[in-house]
């Protein structure tokens, strides 16, 4: 591979690398611009000093270590005199940018990743692709973590504070982390969140995983339309089984408490973390299904053939090969709890106050940044989940030798 | 199998034993800086005298009339106490979803021993209704943001001249409509014989139509704080607690402009149909905290009037700051040299009407 691109030619200075480093130079430069209020005047003084930055480094500097990091100095002391110690940042992250850009386009880099045959339009296409997949990730991703900086904000709003902006070291606090751990309005939630959860996909993996078995016996007559009805609490609205859930839950836990003699608050927990288990029993169904399919039944003829009964053939041949599919889809689950403002909102009572409903509250009621810190802390949780299902999946792939390692 | 079952039945028992031991009381507030005001001033200092009783909040009071009608048509009402406004209190109390209260026998008289009815006054408004606080809805501006000659007048809102920038307004036809008559000439006392016709309704959305393109609507208290705070908005309204607590304990540069402050009340309701024992507690509950000494305390959190007459004189110093709570009432003399009484029976015939009209009105 290398022998097709070591014939890359050098691309015409003037003629190609100089207008496309103007042209970047003149967006940064018109955002700068606007930032201190002249646009124009930014956009225009951004194109030349860019295009004049790419004639520098591609004529004189061809060492890149040297270019990058000079150029980010020289970017950063221009920014800090503009704007202080966030101008310095700005300014740094732009020097990297456009010194890396200057390199790609002066040297060709550009052309490496597409085969020497490529016409300009083939190069033009494969760079703007990955371009625009940069960007989807970028509107993705900025969203979650515009919040994680916020939830370290010193005052009570939702606001880059100038302090903030400036890394004062004032403008920052853990205040509204102090205050999620500590203050019974946050922390009766989440005792709430990890009781109903835990319980809720207990339920609904145990009675998940026997339904999607009974369910891929081939014996098991209406086995679509069993399905269908298991899966619906996924695809009905969710108020609409919510509103349904209020009456009938009301009706049980009116039954229960007269006939069974069980306390009200009791009572509360049964119902939500019914209500829930049921909106957490299709993802275990979906997700063991789709284990069973690579699952092989004849070692099942086989364990009745050595004289095992159904349970324990289950247990002990079963289960454990299919068990990445029942831990998934048990993640799931307990995420679908764990998140849920919906259900929660009608079928509890306030002594079954959940974390996201506290910060629906939270949001509706007082802007404050205590929401950003749990989301900060939702947000990591969640994402060391999805790591362990990433990896257990690879590891069910491994082991059903679907990958190469 | 029997050991399993021994195990199952003791374990549902300790749940409900454990539950029963304590009295769970579910208040129902608003929230935020108000909800800790009530927790501070009533429910702490109950807590402490009967270690017996829990109470939980529920932040539910923005929808309560309907909740509280859900759960009637379900017969499952989980709420024990429910803080409404007084327009909320009336709907409630005339379906039969609020329990019927006798002031002068239920509630704590004042200390000079006058009788609750009369110690509450004019505040009082309904049978079910126990008045706690007098709030207003008010503007606050970013004093760095108006020039030299900050806002003295409502009518500055529609002054886009003097005041250039986005303003926010409650996303409601209440207050907007009479600020927008009255200053648009309409005298104090004539807005609601004018309101009450087609012409005086086409005069205020009139009114209204100089400014929207420049308005942000907000639904909830803590909008326009936040908007101040970030610049968004030049100046906007709310109620004067969430300014307040903006102002002196977040240190914001926002300004009140108290001119028309419209005031409202709110209150107690108990939902009918609780059970006795739930009953006799919630009373007992309500009694402490609506008495002089409990209102007054209140108004060390959070810079809103309290009910009662004989609880003014007691109003003191913030909790934390120090710093005297009567100039911070929307009652106090120099507030309210021009306040705005909102006519409750008005609305309440005229609010299904003129919200439709606000709606179509908004999404032209």
């Amino acid at each position: 591979m290398s022998s097709l691109h070591s014939e890359i030619p050098t691309p015409s200075l003037t003629g190609f690398t100089l207008p496309l480093m103007a042209a970047a130079g003149l967006g940064f430069g018109y955002i700068v611009g606007t930032a201190n209020g002249q646009p124009l005047i930014g956009a225009v003084a951004g194109a030349v000093l860019s295009a004049a930055l790419g004639y520098v480094l591609a004529s004189f500097v061809p060492d890149r270590r040297t270019g990058r990091l000079g150029t980010a100095a020289v970017a950063g002391i221009a920014g800090f005199a503009m704007a202080g110690t966030s101008g310095l940042v700005a300014g740094a992250i732009i020097g990297l940018i456009l010194s890396w850009f200057a390199y790609w386009l002066s040297t060709g880099d550009y052309r490496r990743s597409v085969p020497s045959y490529a016409t300009a339009g083939d190069v033009l296409w494969s760079n703007s692709f990955k371009f625009i997949c940069g960007l989807i990730f970028f509107f993705l991703i900025a969203p979650i973590v515009v919040v994680l900086p916020l939830s370290f904000n010193a005052q009570d709003f939702f606001t880059f504070t100038p302090e903030m902006l400036a890394f004062d070291p004032d403008g920052y606090s853990l205040k509204h982390y102090r205050d999620f751990l500590s203050n019974p309005d946050w922390t009766r939630p989440l005792k709430n969140s990890f009781v109903i959860a835990p319980l809720a996909t207990i339920i609904s993996v145990s009675l998940g995983t026997l339904a999607a078995i009974g369910l891929s016996q081939s014996h098991v007559p209406g086995r679509r339309a069993i399905m269908a009805i298991l899966i619906s609490p996924m695809i009905v609205p969710l108020i609409i089984s919510a509103t349904g859930m209020f009456f009938f839950y009301s009706k049980l836990g009116n039954w229960m408490e007269g006939n069974l003699g069980m306390s009200k608050d009791f009572i509360g927990y049964v119902k939500v973390i019914l209500a829930h288990s049921v909106l957490g029993i299709p993802f275990v169904i979906i997700t063991v299904t789709a284990t069973l399919v690579g699952f092989d039944r004849s070692l099942t003829r086989a364990a009745a053939n050595m004289g095992a009964g159904p349970v324990r053939t289950f247990f002990k041949v079963q289960m454990p090969l299919i068990l990445p599919g029942v831990i998934s889809g048990g993640l799931f689950a307990f995420i679908t709890s764990f998140d849920e403002v919906v259900v929660v909102l009608f079928v509890g009572s306030a002594a079954q106050k959940t974390l996201p409903w506290q910060m629906f509250i939270g949001l509706r009621e007082q802007i404050s940044p205590t929401i950003l810190a749990v989301a900060t802390v939702l947000v990591t949780f969640s994402v060391l989940l999805l790591a362990t299902l990433e990896l257990l999946r690879r590891r069910s792939e491994r082991l059903r030798g679907m990958s190469p390692t | 199998m029997n050991v399993t079952k021994t195990l199952l039945a003791t374990t549902a028992l300790t749940f409900a034993a454990g539950a029963a031991s304590a009295l769970d009381l579910t208040l129902v507030s608003w929230g935020g800086a108000y909800q800790t005001s009530q927790l501070k001033a009533y429910a702490e200092p109950y807590m402490a005298e009967h270690p017996d009783v829990n109470i939980i909040w529920d932040e539910s009071s923005a929808e309560a009339v309907a909740k509280l009608r859900a759960m009637n048509e379900a017969g499952n009402i989980t709420w024990d106490l429910v803080d409404v406004t007084v327009s909320d209190s009336i709907r409630l109390c005339d379906e039969g979803l609020a329990r019927e209260i006798d002031f002068d026998t239920e509630l704590a008289p004042a200390p000079d021993g006058t009788p609750a009815s009369e110690d509450f006054g004019a505040t009082l408004n309904n049978d079910c209704f126990v008045p706690q606080i007098v709030y207003s809805t008010t503007f606050g501006y970013r004093t760095d943001l108006v020039g030299d000659t900050p806002p003295t007048s409502v009518c500055d809102i529609f002054d886009l001249e003097k005041f250039p920038g986005k303003r926010s307004l409650q996303k409601r036809p209440i207050d907007n409509v009479e600020w927008a008559l009255f200053c648009d000439g309409v005298a104090k006392e004539e807005i609601y014989n004018v309101l009450s016709t087609d012409e005086g309704q086409a005069q205020a959305f009139a009114k209204l139509d100089t400014i929207k393109d420049q308005v942000v609507w907000w639904t909830a208290g803590a909008e326009t704080p936040q908007l101040l705070a970030d610049g968004e908005v030049v100046m906007g309204s709310t109620f004067n607690g969430r300014l307040f607590s903006a102002i002196a304990e977040q240190n914001q540069p926002i300004g009140m402009l108290w001119d028309m402050q419209s005031y409202d009340l709110d209150g107690w309701i108990v939902p009918a149909g609780l059970s006795e024992e739930k009953e006799a507690a919630v009373m007992d509950f309500l009694k402490f905290a609506t008495d002089t000494q409990r209102l007054a305390d209140q108004a060390k959190y959070i810079s809103y009037g309290p009910a009662r007459a004989s609880s003014a004189p007691l109003v003191g110093q913030h909790a934390d700051l120090g710093i005297d709570m009567a100039p911070h009432m929307p009652t106090d003399p120099a507030n309210a040299t021009n306040p705005h009484i909102y006519d409750y029976s008005w609305w309440a015939d005229n609010r299904d009407d003129l919200d439709a009209k606000f709606q179509a009105w908004l999404a032209q």
